[in-house]
């Protein structure tokens, strides 16, 4: 079939089963909304600012499974992109970008809004093509996708010149790819597994160690089994919060930097990690060198980059987590006793009872972990939280009862603000069900704080909760914590008015100071079905505890800070 | 753990950029390199990167790990069992003793490939260690200009 590069892509976006497109036009790609204009194969969604759009993309894949799709144009078009871009790599969310780029013939000639967007990318993308040749073009598309969703997950960028967009050509849409230099391998070898499987029955003190590979392998049903036929103690990564489900015995809570005592101090004392689709991140293990002394690793990654790179592994296994851990429980299945690692857990019990996961509630002020937990018993299961990035994202992660994997969506690998809003409409959009709620702080909910319009205009009712203490809180803790009080540009005294600004928007606002207002607003905001912002006035200087501070070693927390 | 010195040989796919993505990385995540050359796979679409390079174990294994992540990338191979060849070109003043040079060059596999009015060019291909000691004998004719070709490997 005869089309031109913009049909093309339009066509392609339609048969990889895409309904929504987020995205935002200009010179370079409006050969393809003209196309947009005329079709009805997907769903647009003008978002205000490229940056939104991509982070929106990128929460519609995350609380969906399915590739999230972006849309600029050339030049300021796609490096506004690029924040969206390095967010869903470092998290490994399968996006396809298709930006718009200047004429062949001008490429190369800085021209009107020309950059070399494949060439800024290159570091934040799983892969990505300048389309050179129009009969390239539905073969790069196929891949593509492919290559997003395929292995370990991530964004894609397709940078199609104007005059590509314009020419007509055979629109031969494969139906399968050949890429002989692509071949990610899945199933796991069945020697390491078999070996893997030994370790763990001769294994004392065992730790399942979840990462957000599990997540994006949909494996959390089979890694809770894991756990429940073992009986042996979980910890989630940040993103892997929700995988056990809140209120799961084995399930010791979230380890790391802001890691409760309990998780910390099993990976000190572990034997053996069970490492599934985590990656060993800074944030997770604190001094690399102090880091779990005692244990043998077992690492199943299905990137073999991540597997040696940071510890070394007595048990590598390169393959998805879902492949791997149904053979390990078959492996497992009635030679595992799980009365063997009672008395550790019973002394990781002790841990627990020693120093739970907790804040002291105050009747004068509004404590952010207080109102998470409110949110929680409020919505729980039924709703999704996303959050921007500073202390509301870690008291959400400490604080929330998350019951399932997707239920939680933040940018932990990049650390992105202004990622909460945007992402929470993509996910609104992906599941118009759920009530979705953005847990962000008055710092970051400034970052995309346009998003308003959109979400007014389309109706998409996503909550804000605006966890305010005036403060860039995170770096003021730091300032506080290491830097004796210098609080250097972190007072945001001055704000505007969020409640009016929302409104001018088209929104709804809310001004929270007590618990019972903040009931009251939640549940009318549910009922309203707006966007809305809900502006909470916490505790200013209240601490994300406990804490270990960078590059200390795990086992020595901070569990609470005196002035 | 101790620095050691890796080629690595990375079977590429012919397209435009592709070694932009592999210098990129090396750059991006902090990794030397010494030499690189690269050149078509004849009769095929592929083209052959050697890159010589170093760092500890665990940096050796994450370069070639990390190149096999590149999605141009056919195959990575590294090991120590390599033949390799480098080569460098020399321009001398007609003055010098050419003889001398020439046997010189002799010794290196290599021999005096074009004289002219003033000058006269060089070559010799060896090993890259034996290239260094090539470089200092050459010093006593006072070389005016080196161009070293980067080194050639092959598995044996």
């Amino acid at each position: 079939m005869k089309m031109n590069g913009s049909q093309m892509v339009c066509e392609a976006i339609t048969r990889e089963g895409v309904k929504v497109v987020f995205g935002y036009p200009g010179g370079a790609i409006m050969n393809v909304y003209d196309e947009i204009y005329k079709q009805d194969g997907f769903k647009h969604i003008l978002n205000r600012h490229e940056q939104a759009s991509v982070h929106a993309a990128d929460g519609y894949a995350r609380a969906t499974g399915e590739v999230g799709v972006a849309m600029v144009t050339s030049g300021p078009g796609f490096t506004n992109a690029v924040t969206g871009l390095a967010t869903a790599y470092m998290d490994s969310i399968p996006l396809v970008v298709i930006s718009g780029q200047v004429p062949l013939s001008l490429i190369g000639t800085d021209g009107f809004q020309e950059i070399d967007a494949v060439g800024i990318s290159r570091p934040c993308t799983k892969h990505n093509y300048l389309v050179r040749d129009i009969n390239d073009l539905p073969r790069i598309l196929k891949e593509a996708f492919y290559l997003a969703r395929s292995g370990r997950p991530g964004p894609v960028l397709v940078d199609i010149p104007k005059d590509v967009t314009a020419e007509f050509g055979e629109f031969d849409y494969p139906d399968s790819v050949d890429m002989p230099t692509y071949k990610p391998s899945c199933k796991g070898n069945d020697r390491q597994i078999k070996k893997a499987a030994e370790a763990i029955i001769n294994a004392k003190k065992p730790l399942i160690y979840i990462g957000g590979g599990t997540v994006l392998s949909n494996a959390s049903e089979l890694v809770r089994e894991l756990a429940q036929m073992t009986q042996i103690p979980a910890v989630e990564t940040l993103m892997a919060r929700g995988v056990m489900g809140a209120g799961n015995p084995l399930l010791l809570g979230m380890l790391g930097m802001h890691g409760n005592y309990a998780s910390n101090m099993a990976m000190s004392e572990t034997d053996l990690i069970i490492s599934l689709g985590a990656r060993f991140d800074d944030r997770v293990t604190g001094k690399l060198s102090e880091f779990a002394r005692y244990a043998q690793i077992i690492h199943v990654d299905i990137d073999p980059a991540n597997i040696g790179k940071l510890v070394d592994v007595d048990y590598p296994i390169v393959g998805d987590i879902k492949i791997v851990v149904e053979k390990l429980i078959e492996q497992l299945q009635e030679r595992v006793n799980p009365k063997n690692y009672e008395s550790w857990r019973d002394v990781l019990k002790r841990y627990n009872t020693l120093h739970p996961q907790s804040f002291k509630d105050s009747d004068e002020v509004l404590k952010p972990q207080w109102v998470i937990e409110r949110i929680g018993k409020l919505v729980g299961k039924e709703a999704i939280i996303t959050s921007d990035v500073g202390q509301h994202q870690m008291w959400a992660a400490q604080h929330y009862p998350f019951d399932r994997a997707r239920q939680w969506i933040n940018s932990g690998g990049l650390g992105t603000m202004g990622f909460g809003f945007p992402a929470a409409l993509g996910a609104k959009v992906g599941c118009p069900e759920k009530v979705v709620i953005n847990i962000t702080g008055d710092g970051s909910i400034l970052m995309n704080m346009q998003e308003l319009v959109t979400a007014a205009e389309y109706e998409i009712p996503v909550i804000n909760v605006i966890l305010n203490n005036h403060y860039l809180g995170m770096v003021r803790q730091w300032q506080t914590f290491f830097y004796d009080k210098r609080y250097s540009e972190t007072d945001l005294s001055y704000q505007p008015n969020f409640k009016a600004l929302a409104e001018a928007c088209g929104g709804i606002g809310y001004d929270v100071t007590t618990k019972e207002e903040f009931d009251r607003v939640l549940l009318e905001a549910i009922e309203r079905k707006k966007v809305c912002f809900i502006n909470v006035a916490i505790d200013r200087l209240e601490n994300v505890l406990p804490m270990v501070p960078a590059g200390g070693a795990l086992y020595n927390m901070m569990l609470e800070h005196k002035d | 753990m101790e620095n050691i010195r890796r080629v690595i040989s990375v079977i590429v796919m012919n397209e435009s950029s592709v070694l932009a993505r592999v210098t990129a990385l090396f750059a991006g995540r902090g990794y030397n390199i010494d030499s690189l050359t690269v050149a078509p796979i004849p009769q095929s679409n592929f083209s052959h990167i050697t890159i010589v390079t170093k760092g500890d174990k665990r940096i050796i294994e994450q370069i070639t790990k990390q190149l096999n992540k590149l999605v141009p990338v056919f195959k990575v191979m590294e090991h120590e069992e390599m033949i390799e060849k480098e080569m460098v070109m020399v321009k001398f003043s007609v003055k010098e003793r050419l003889s001398d040079i020439a046997a010189l060059c002799g010794a290196y596999n290599g021999g005096i490939v074009n004289v002219g009015p003033d000058i006269v060019i060089a070559m010799a291909a060896d090993e890259p260690k034996r290239i260094e000691h090539f470089l200092e004998a050459t010093q006593i004719f006072n070389p005016i200009e080196i161009v070293r070709g980067g080194v050639v490997a092959i598995e044996r």
